[in-house]
């Protein structure tokens, strides 16, 4: 076990540079991340020979991507925010073209007003391109789901390309104790890759050709299918992870889910306040609990109904705005997964943190004595609670 | 072909990839038609004007008329507004 200090976008780099990726495409200005700056220092210092490419924008990051990933190679890029939201085209496209591509995001709002702080906006923008979304916790979490996120998205039969989202400067720019594997205990993990098709001078095909409506449709279907096969992929993976790292991975974490008659649902840095503050409460005798999806798309959502079944009440915490849904993305979804319950608990949305906005186990009570009110009396007070903001 | 003969998701290569070259012989754009140009044999004088604009090369030569192949053509009636003799009418394609 080795133990070093590393914050959440070096630790995604080291990650990347333990995977031996072949190629690595990114634009070097804001709003870029530290994880290929710091990796372009790995290359630069011969740590790591993998090929560097620094293009004129972000859409063009991705389209390097999709073409080295194309040829067979194992490939990795990153971004944030405006950056994400310029390659929204082309994340279609590394989706459709079945580029299991590895993108390290920082998940930052989207302008205007201009902001550079934390907040799910972008990706939750992004979340019906086709990607494979996972959101880690802290620096530790952003390490090991990169490791494991070239694993995921590269299984024949997955094919799919996967965004690690990690808080901006909440997980990104904080360091902390990370625990890396050794290299060779990575390169075990991850083999090289396997790709079904590459393009091929000596062996020529056909990628990217019109494709009408007599045959697109069987094609997206394709991508439901790969979709799909992520939750059993990802259960392998975790338990040969386990093997390797001794850490516990899969779908969802959930806290306090045996007992709880309220619970908190949120994605990314904010679970780790919840559960500290869900420790207190527990303390005093409150029954509460905590349900992170790791993993967003697929959502998991066999996995939610069974961490759910026994709750009465839920909050579910959206750190981006759906403006004019009936509620966030997450809160969607979770109501969508319940559905089929015969007593599905009563649920309503929490939107917080916009623009970075902080939030603190103060708030977190406040969120969680709504939800035992609501447990209790088996209504809610109000669909959506706007926590923290001004009036 | 109809939509029987195509293959599904379950046998298509993933992302839309094709595999072999030259496959878009296969792919009969003839079903893209809504009118079908007919070749009247007796007005045709083989003056191979269709031959030069058919932007498809579906016009088929033969000694003395042309012949239509309709895996290819898309109908876009180039060939009767060119033709000098009004040999070919455009029927509407019926299903």
């Amino acid at each position: 076990m080795t133990i070093v200090g590393l914050t959440g976008d070096e630790a995604v780099a080291h990650a990347v540079k333990q995977s031996k990726a072949d190629i690595v495409a990114a634009y070097p200005i804001t709003p870029q991340t530290i994880m290929v700056e710091r990796f372009s220092k790995y290359v630069a210092d011969g740590e790591v020979h993998t090929g560097y490419v620094c293009v004129e924008s972000e859409h063009s990051a991705l389209s390097a991507c999709v073409g080295a990933s194309l040829t067979g190679a194992r490939v990795f890029t990153a971004t944030a925010s405006q950056g994400l939201a310029l390659m929204h085209e082309m994340l279609y496209i590394a989706s459709g073209l079945r580029c299991p591509i590895v993108m390290g995001v920082a998940n930052r709002a989207l302008s205007a007003p201009i902001n550079i702080h934390g907040d799910h906006s972008d990706m939750m923008a992004s979340r019906d391109s086709g990607w494979v979304q996972i959101y880690a916790e802290d620096a530790q979490e952003a390490y090991d789901w990169t490791l494991l996120a070239f694993k995921l998205a590269e299984d024949k039969d997955v094919q799919l390309p996967l965004s690690v989202n990690l808080d901006g400067f909440i997980i990104s720019h904080s360091m902390e104790g990370v625990d890396v594997l050794e290299d060779e205990a990575v390169v075990q993990f991850l083999q090289t890759r396997k790709p079904p098709f590459t393009i091929d001078p000596e062996k020529p095909v056909t990628v990217g050709a019109l494709c009408l409506p007599d045959y697109y449709f069987e094609f997206k279907r394709q991508q439901v299918e790969a979709m799909a096969n992520v939750c059993g992929v990802l259960e392998k993976a975790c338990r040969e992870y386990k093997g390797i790292a001794g850490r516990n991975y899969g779908a969802l974490e959930a806290f306090g889910m045996e007992d709880a008659q309220a619970a908190i649902v949120c994605l990314g840095s904010t679970a780790g306040t919840a559960r500290e503050v869900a420790r207190k409460l527990r303390a005093q005798g409150k029954k509460v609990g905590v349900i992170k999806p790791w993993l967003y798309r697929p959502f998991p959502t066999e996995e939610i109904i069974s961490a759910s079944k026994r709750v009465k009440a839920l909050a579910v915490l959206d750190r981006a705005v759906s403006f004019g849904a009936p509620y966030g993305a997450l809160c969607s979804d979770i109501v969508s997964a319940l559905y089929s319950l015969r007593e599905s608990p009563r649920i309503f949305n929490v939107v917080y943190g916009l623009g970075g906005r902080d939030i603190q186990p103060s708030d977190i009570e406040v969120v969680f004595n709504e939800a035992l009110e609501a447990a209790e009396r088996g209504v809610i007070r109000q669909e959506t609670m706007f926590l923290g903001e001004r009036e | 072909m109809t939509s029987k003969e195509r293959s599904g998701w379950k046998s298509l290569p993933i992302g839309g990839v094709v595999l072999e070259a030259g496959s878009s012989l296969k792919y009969k754009t003839g079903d893209w038609r809504a009118f079908r140009p007919l070749v009247d044999r007796e007005k045709c004088v083989n003056c191979l004007l269709c031959w030069i604009y058919c932007p498809d090369s579906a016009i088929i030569r033969r000694e003395k008329w042309v012949e239509v192949n309709y895996d290819y053509c898309k109908g876009c009636g180039i060939c009767a507004h060119e033709c000098p003799k009004e040999a070919i009418r455009m029927v509407e394609e019926e299903k």
